[in-house]
């Protein structure tokens, strides 16, 4: 086994790792995963947007938040799916399904086939890596961090959206059952507080997304990688 | 001039896939969101619970009443007709004409819980009323109901629900809020009012109760197209 990672012995993961020996650097899975989750984020966030117009304050009615500067104020119709409230209702809760099971699918393989090794952030390891690429991309520093797989500030982005999407889901499920999930709902902090959450989840994967699109338009290689799987390890 | 006509092709296309998805809010949902809608409907069933009870809200959390959002269908709002009183029918023992006094002297439950509108926003009230479970023990219902049907006199606004919700002791037949009797817009004299249903499921201005062994047709707005179950 090798040894755990830790900041000093950046890079972890190598072309010799034998872990990864014959594996694309974007598996079919991963590939499909990614490709679905495009369709699926956009939908939903389309149909999330639709649903909100329908009451586009946040709090309870008599008791809204004093801090949210747009109450009233409802996204344009260009961002929206699904025509009215029914019908986003009906996409949002329709494509929920196939989120989940796409998420599930990516955390079996993310796990059960090691991927993690090379793709989850993990501080120790990534920390320092990713706050220098950081200062490289703010043009602090003048040359990149060591990079192997990914660079520490890419661990740090994928993994956390992974986790963004799981607050998402899980907020989600618990603004649709507030009752007969109500446990969920108290780690929450209760209904208007569970939904101001989920619509932050939106917020910080949209402004992922922005990046992530940014980014790879000046890495059209990684964006190549994510259609055809890249080179085998 | 070939180009225009490509891409108006092109539209026409889109709006026909988009037709077929359901997005027209005139046409009912079809094809793949038909299926699973009626997917979601299972899972709504499943995943509620007879006996899980929604939370009482603390006094403080109480919406001012002229913030609780209040709607009707009809052109004005709603008056009781002189000599109100509710039929209570359907595959029961003993249908029968309830007037607001005997309906007043059934056993009375007190609930202050919190409101979830479709639209998105949530407010509290306290509402007083007999539960529903208590009218149909009185009238005796068939081992074979399975949705209970409430009409109203504000125009043909109605909702059918599924028994098992129409019988959770948080499902009431209300006669009163936050310690008065109904207000007009709140639905005078009695209205349907539950903690395990969205707002639109809660039928003002009631007339009538119907136990029934089938549904045809959900409601008002799940004729046009809102979720039938629509359980919180």
């Amino acid at each position: 086994m090798p040894s755990a990672a830790s900041g000093k012995n950046f890079p972890a993961h190598d072309a010799a790792d034998p872990r990864f020996k014959g594996r694309r650097v974007q598996p079919l899975t991963i590939r499909l995963n990614h490709w679905m989750n495009v369709l699926f984020i956009v939908l939903m966030a389309g149909s999330g947007l639709e649903i909100f117009a329908a009451y586009p304050s946040l709090g309870p009615q008599g008791a809204k938040y004093g801090w949210y500067p747009w109450q009233g104020v409802a996204p344009p119709a260009w961002l929206t799916i699904g025509g009215w409230l029914a019908g986003a209702r009906h996409w949002h809760f329709a494509i929920a399904w196939f989120l989940v099971l796409n998420g599930v699918i990516y955390l079996a393989y993310f796990f059960g086939r090691g991927e993690w090794r090379r793709r989850l952030f993990l501080p120790a390891r990534d920390a320092r890596n990713a706050f220098q690429m950081f200062g490289y991309y703010l043009r602090v520093r003048k040359t990149p961090p060591p990079v192997d797989f990914y660079n520490g500030l890419q661990r740090f982005a994928y993994s956390s959206v992974v986790i963004a999407i799981v607050l998402q889901v899980l907020s989600g499920l618990a603004i649709y059952k507030p009752v007969q999930l109500h446990w969920l709902l108290a780690l929450f902090g209760g209904y208007d507080a569970a939904r101001v959450i989920h619509l932050l989840g939106l917020v910080f994967i949209a402004m992922f997304v922005a990046t992530h699109i940014v980014l790879v338009s000046l890495h059209p290689r990684e964006l190549l990688a994510m259609i055809t799987g890249g080179k085998r390890g | 001039m070939a180009r225009i006509i490509s891409r108006r092709k092109l539209l026409t296309g889109f709006a026909a896939a988009s037709l077929l998805a359901g997005c027209d809010a005139r046409h009912p949902v079809a094809g793949f969101l038909k299926s699973m809608r009626s997917f979601n409907e299972g899972f709504e069933g499943l995943i509620f619970s007879p006996s899980r009870l929604a939370p009482e809200e603390p006094a403080s959390a109480l919406t001012p009443e002229r913030a609780f959002p209040s709607y009707f269908i009809a052109d004005d709002m709603p008056f009781a007709p002189a000599g109100w009183s509710l039929k209570v029918g359907g595959m029961v023992a003993r249908p029968g004409v309830f007037t607001l006094d005997q309906l007043k002297a059934m056993p009375r439950t007190d609930m202050r819980v919190r409101h979830h509108c479709v639209e998105g926003w949530s407010a509290v009230a306290a509402w007083h009323g007999l539960r529903l479970s208590e009218l149909a023990r009185a009238v005796g219902i068939d081992p074979t109901v399975r949705y209970v049907e409430f009409r109203s006199f504000d125009d043909d606004y109605w909702s059918s629900w599924d028994l098992g919700s129409a019988l959770h002791p948080q499902t009431l037949l209300a006669y009163g809020m936050n310690g008065h009797d109904l207000h007009p817009d709140h639905g005078a004299p009695l209205r349907v009012y539950s903690a395990v249903k969205l707002g639109y499921k809660n039928v003002k201005y009631l007339t009538q109760v119907n136990f029934l062994s089938t549904r045809a047709g959900g409601g008002y707005w799940e004729d046009q197209g809102y979720d039938w179950f629509a359980g919180v």
